[in-house]
């Protein structure tokens, strides 16, 4: 692919982005049926995505995914008279309020599948074809199909409603939103799949989902928690690689390629929030402790006693096993190796929760070689390296063993 | 919608309500009822069945004689204690309805027609 085709490539992804969402969100309600409405949507896309490289993207892209969409569906939904109604009286209606959080409340329902959440919000949300999604979590073109007829099906058999859910269920309902977009973000900033190390265009769809729920749904600091934390992974993306696309450790990243700007916008917009709602989340904890790593001007100037002070307060609202781990990380800066390493021992135990997390044995190796300890720092690097299937880490991994 | 709430007992479940005293006992029943008659409005119908232990199964095989067997169709530590069968406008009124039930731990929702 050369760089103009890339580039003609992201631009039509996301204009088509900025669309699909909107006219499935009208759609639905007017069918009443948000199969029927999607498959019009994703036909109108796909044939966006076929014509629009060849004939340039319209200046209406709105309403010539509308046209097409309503045009199939009047074609398609002949014998039903009433959907047929319905459509004719429908105009392109570039005014028409924002619905999309209906949409993304639907896609990422608890009663669906994880999986099938997250490509549920990928095709109707963000508008991206079903081989787009497929090729971007590396699976099989008929797998992310499946999913998706499957989560369509349930929510039609089911019963699972169209809106925005009421007052005490919202809290959770938003975490459960939040859930799905920070996998997303994860699947996309450390992609897991084999072949590419860093699925660029979802990250973008990521952080594009975030602030498009900070629009919708003002007044909750975790969903700028969230986007403050993509946003600041994001500032250090040129660093976290090397030319040749080698995953570069924390403490070896050229800070020089951190995107300043973005990093203090980024830090401003999660200290506004915090400071207006005084609600801390463990999206505003990560987002505080990613802030602290990217302000730091050296590795060596990392205030850890702050990590440590965050991690604390993460591990209170948020139990997990990976946040102990990484606030042992923070731990071996400031009370030493030996006390981390003590800290990780359960964690690690055949059996443990963490035994076959990869992270857990690079850190333990990291702790040993610190102590000077390095049969047993090598040994825990080719734990790691069996665990992953990252191409980076793998390369990573792989150049520290053989300098052992 | 029409939905059936399917009420799932754990051995854990079973053995704590056994392990309780009268009192205890008896405000859980109550618990139970009060939750009954607080969504009267929605429930169309309900059933509590006998313990696990007295369940037989009858497995008909077209032509040949059915087999019965000791037992519950599918043996394990969760067994089915009962159904209510509710109407209620989506999912999300189910969920909100089966999340208040006040006991054994898992509930299973199903659209029913």
């Amino acid at each position: 692919m050369t760089f103009e085709q890339a580039h003609s490539d992201q631009v039509l992804a996301r204009v088509v982005r900025e669309h699909a969402g909107r006219l499935a969100a009208r759609l639905i309600p007017l069918l009443g049926d948000f199969s029927a409405a999607e498959d019009l949507v994703q036909d109108a896309v796909e044939a966006a995505l076929r014509r629009w490289p060849v004939e340039g993207i319209p200046d209406r892209p709105d309403a010539w995914l509308f046209t097409v969409a309503r045009r199939r569906g009047l074609d398609v939904l002949r014998r039903e008279s009433n959907y047929r109604a319905k459509l004719t009286l429908l105009r392109p209606a570039p005014a028409a309020p924002d619905d999309r959080l209906r949409l993304i409340f639907i896609c990422c329902h608890p009663a669906l599948a994880p999986a099938a959440r997250i490509a549920l919000t990928l095709r109707v949300v963000c508008g991206l074809s079903t081989a787009q999604i497929a090729a971007a979590f590396v699976v099989p073109e008929s797998t992310v199909a499946q999913r998706i007829t499957r989560a369509k099906k349930k929510i039609t058999e089911a019963g699972i409603p169209y809106g925005v859910p009421a007052g005490d269920d919202l809290p959770e309902r938003l975490q459960a939103v939040l859930a799905v977009i920070y996998l997303l973000f994860n699947e996309g900033y450390l992609s897991s799949t084999a072949g590419r190390a860093h699925a660029r265009d979802l990250v973008d769809d990521a952080e594009w989902l975030t602030a498009l729920l900070a629009g919708l749904a003002p007044g909750e600091p975790e969903v700028i928690g969230l986007l403050a934390l993509i946003r600041l992974h994001r500032a250090r993306g040129r660093a976290r690689f090397d030319a040749s696309d080698r995953l570069v450790p924390l403490d070896e990243q050229d800070r020089e390629l951190f995107d300043r700007p973005a990093i203090d916008a980024a830090a401003a917009l999660l200290v506004r929030t915090a400071r207006a709602h005084r609600r801390p989340g463990p999206y505003q904890l990560q987002a505080a402790i990613a802030a602290c790593h990217a302000e730091a001007e050296s590795f060596q100037s990392t205030d850890w006693a702050q990590i440590l002070v965050l991690y604390d307060m993460l591990l209170h609202v948020a139990p997990s096993p990976v946040a102990r781990l990484h606030r042992a990380v923070a731990l071996s800066y400031t009370m030493g190796a030996e006390a981390a390493l003590a800290e990780l021992d359960d964690l690690g135990d055949p059996g443990g929760v963490l035994a076959r997390y990869p992270l857990l044995h690079a850190t333990r190796a990291d702790l040993l070689r610190r102590l000077d300890r390095p049969a047993e720092a090598r040994s825990h690097d080719e734990q790691a390296l069996r665990l992953t299937s990252n191409p980076a880490q793998q390369a990573l991994l792989q150049e520290r063993i053989s300098w052992i | 919608m029409k939905y059936v709430l399917m009420f799932v007992e754990t051995e854990r479940f079973a053995k704590e309500l056994e392990a309780m005293g009268e009192v205890e006992q008896r405000a859980a029943y109550e618990a139970v009822g009060r939750w009954f008659a607080d969504n009267a409005d929605k429930i169309t119908h309900h059933t509590h069945l006998a313990p696990v232990h007295t369940a037989t199964t009858m497995r008909l095989r077209g032509d040949a004689e059915p087999v019965v067997t000791d037992g519950p169709f599918v043996e394990g530590k969760e067994a089915v204690s009962g159904f209510a069968e509710i109407e209620v406008a989506d999912l999300d009124e189910a969920l909100k309805l089966a999340r208040s039930w006040p006991a054994c731990p898992v509930v299973e929702i199903r659209p029913a027609s």
